[in-house]
């Protein structure tokens, strides 16, 4: 995974909320066995309208978004993140982001930010008013800052250090494969298996 | 004297599976079985392969296909579909894993088989990379959806790191009114607490209306527990659970059955423990449901009309205005005037047997509307044999609905079941959301019982509408 200890950029303001992972990549992409080749699927139903905000030149090149609450529920597909990613986008900001969305974010280094809704409503009017205006998320101090905005988010110790130093999830668990082996050596043993 | 520490039956399931628990850390969590299909492991499986890491317990793992399978020879899947179900294929021999590929008498939708199988029992941690994993919670399991890069990490270490979600209590008490299925009941909590009320959450559904469901009801109920946005959906074990269970495939048999009961026996909360939240629902408020919109919430009774934006409270206006705007519906419009294109009997939420023997009751010697698609896909093979074993096959047929083999269908647009731009669809699936069953299409969901009386009539239709 790659490291990520400061996010700085221009932010496409997505002011929707309950924005599903079908709308951010539809079903069809999914059929690809690559972990690359989604950016063209961001989005794609919504970016036939030409008023779609991601359309908006002025947006281009968008390092952060920032949408409404409950931002990647349904399907728990990564393709959503990787499209996201692939896309340039490097942080999400919402009032509240979906359970498995959030997690699958932090696999794959794209910021996950939930910040009150009165921050994000600032925010979303903030990028919608003037395009050019920069955010920086730090993940080391764990701060959102724009021009009149500086707030804290919430990140948990062990899902910083793993965002600031990209490690890789399955070596840092296999040191604890004593531990493993321990816990499975007093598993009951009417648990199922497909050996039975 | 020392009082024992009441627990939910969420946090007891939680605790028993802890590898290491550290400050300041989420829990490093064992699963204790994993399901896996085509669609979102592939990349999983290449991970493995470039760490040269191999699959830690392929007894604990299940692979099946699922997805993007076509239901019928008549539409074969595409290039790209076929190179997903061969990986699938080639994964599962080169790592050792059970597969039951499409054409075996076990393939089916994920969260059907594994039940029938007898793989899915009280107290066990379950994940899959698929949402609807929540669906196992039905027997007292921990169930839920993960993404590819925890794939990943199950396939390599069978853990799991994970903070304990809180806990949240849906009680439901007293008789359904006549007409009112699991799905009514599933689309009732979440038209009260919302798309996003279980976000962080395990949900645990309790009261007598649960209790007296089925197994099948009651998968039913926890397969949609993801649509409240809820980490995971349970429901306590009880002598309906262990009836279902014994004799299967996979369960303990003998003594070790017996050891099994005891064990589960001790599962439920205990009298006294304490949610984070609660709520309370009188099942005799619930009626028939019929989404008008496009996210879950968005549902009316089959009574109802299509609401008017501007009456809704501020926050929600905008949103049901798009909704409405996609779904081309106007308001005011009573539900049972409004026309569909087809209908869809499937998915993980409603293709069990149970599902298809209320459908094949409402059709019973009657014809599907002329202009009307209609699609009947078991949840399973096994499904689909016993509804052929009870002649439900004929039943359907005869009144002019297509009898497909087992996969997800129509209920994601990602095989060639998909409804066509701006077709209207009643679906017995999981999901309204934009596009869900193919670009443009408009999805509303019902019980198994309105989508077959739907496809009679050619509107939304209650079984006693039915002349």
């Amino acid at each position: 995974m790659r490291a990520v200890r400061r996010v700085t950029g221009r932010a496409l303001p997505l002011d929707r909320a309950n924005v599903d992972t079908d709308q951010i990549i539809p079903a069809h992409w999914l059929k690809r066995v690559e972990r690359t080749g989604y950016a063209a699927g961001l989005f794609e139903a919504w970016r036939r309208d030409p008023a779609f905000v991601m359309n908006d030149p002025r947006y281009a090149g968008a390092s952060i978004l920032i949408a409404g609450a409950n931002f990647g529920s349904g399907s728990s597909r990564e393709h959503a993140v990787w499209a996201l990613d692939e896309a340039g986008f490097r942080a999400v900001i919402a009032p509240r982001l979906a359970d498995i969305f959030r997690a699958n974010c932090l696999k794959s280094g794209l910021v996950p930010v939930e910040l009150g809704p009165e921050t994000v409503t600032k925010l979303l009017e903030l990028a919608t008013r003037e395009p050019r205006t920069e955010i920086t998320i730090d993940v080391e101090r764990r701060t959102v800052e724009a021009p009149g905005v500086r707030v804290g988010f919430a990140l948990d110790d062990h899902a910083r250090a793993r965002l600031l130093e990209g490690l890789d999830d399955i070596a840092v668990t296999l040191t604890h494969a004593d531990e493993i082996m321990t816990y499975e050596a007093q598993r009951a043993t009417w648990l199922p298996s497909l050996r039975d | 004297m020392v009082t024992a520490v009441k627990r939910t039956l969420a946090e007891k399931v939680w605790d028993r599976h802890v590898v290491r628990r550290t400050e300041g850390e989420p829990d490093l969590l064992y699963i204790d079985l994993h399901l896996v299909h085509e669609v979102t492991s592939p990349q999983a499986f290449e991970g493995l392969r470039l760490a040269h890491r191999a699959v830690r317990r392929p007894d604990l793992t299940l692979a099946t296909m699922d997805h993007n399978v076509p239901t019928t020879a008549a539409t074969p899947a595409d290039d790209i579909s076929l190179r997903q179900m061969d990986a699938m294929a080639r994964n599962a021999r080169e790592f050792g894993i059970r597969l039951y590929p499409m054409g075996t008498p076990e393939q089916g939708i994920v969260h059907v088989i594994s039940p029938q199988l007898g793989l899915t029992e009280p107290g066990m941690t379950i994940v899959c990379g698929d949402s609807h994993t929540s669906t196992h919670g039905a027997f007292g399991a921990i169930a839920f959806g993960i993404g590819t890069s925890e794939v990943e990490h199950v396939l390599a270490t069978q853990t799991l790191w994970a903070g304990r979600p809180g806990t949240m209590a849906v009680t439901v008490e007293g008789e359904l009114p006549r007409g009112v299925w699991a799905k009514d009941v599933i689309l009732g909590i979440i038209a009260r607490i919302g798309v996003s009320g279980g976000v962080g959450r395990i949900i645990e559904y309790r009261g007598s209306t649960i209790r007296g469901l089925s197994m099948e009801g009651r998968m039913t109920i926890c397969n949609m527990s993801i649509e409240a946005g809820a980490r995971a959906g349970m429901i306590a074990p009880d002598d309906v659970t262990f009836a279902y269970v014994e004799n299967r495939k996979h369960a303990p048999k003998g003594k070790s059955w017996e050891r099994a009961l005891e064990d589960w026996r001790a599962l439920p909360t205990d009298d006294g423990a304490r949610f984070d939240g609660e709520v309370r629902i009188d099942a005799s408020e619930l009626r028939p449901y019929v989404s008008w919109g496009t996210n879950p919430a968005q549902t009316v009774t089959i009574d109802g009309r299509v609401p008017d934006p501007e009456a809704l409270e501020p926050a929600l206006r905008e949103a049901a205005g798009r909704a409405l705007r996609y779904m081309d519906l106007t308001p005011g419009t009573p539900m049972r005037d409004i026309t569909v294109d087809a209908v869809f009997l499937g998915s993980c939420t409603n293709a069990r047997i149970e599902d298809l023997r209320v459908a094949g009751d409402v059709v019973r010697g009657r014809k599907v509307r002329a202009g009307v698609r209609a699609l009947v896909v078991p949840g399973s093979m096994l499904v689909k044999a016993q509804a052929e074993r009870e002649g439900l096959d004929r039943l359907f047929r005869d009144a002019g609905f297509e009898w497909r083999d087992a996969g997800c269908s129509m209920c994601l647009g990602m095989n060639p079941d998909i409804l066509g731009p701006g077709e209207r669809c009643a679906s017995t699936s999981n999901r309204n959301f934009e596009g869900r069953q193919g670009p443009g299409g408009r999805t509303h969901l019902v019980s198994p019982a309105v989508a077959a009386a739907t496809a009679i009539a050619g509107h939304f239709a209650l079984p006693e509408d039915l002349s």
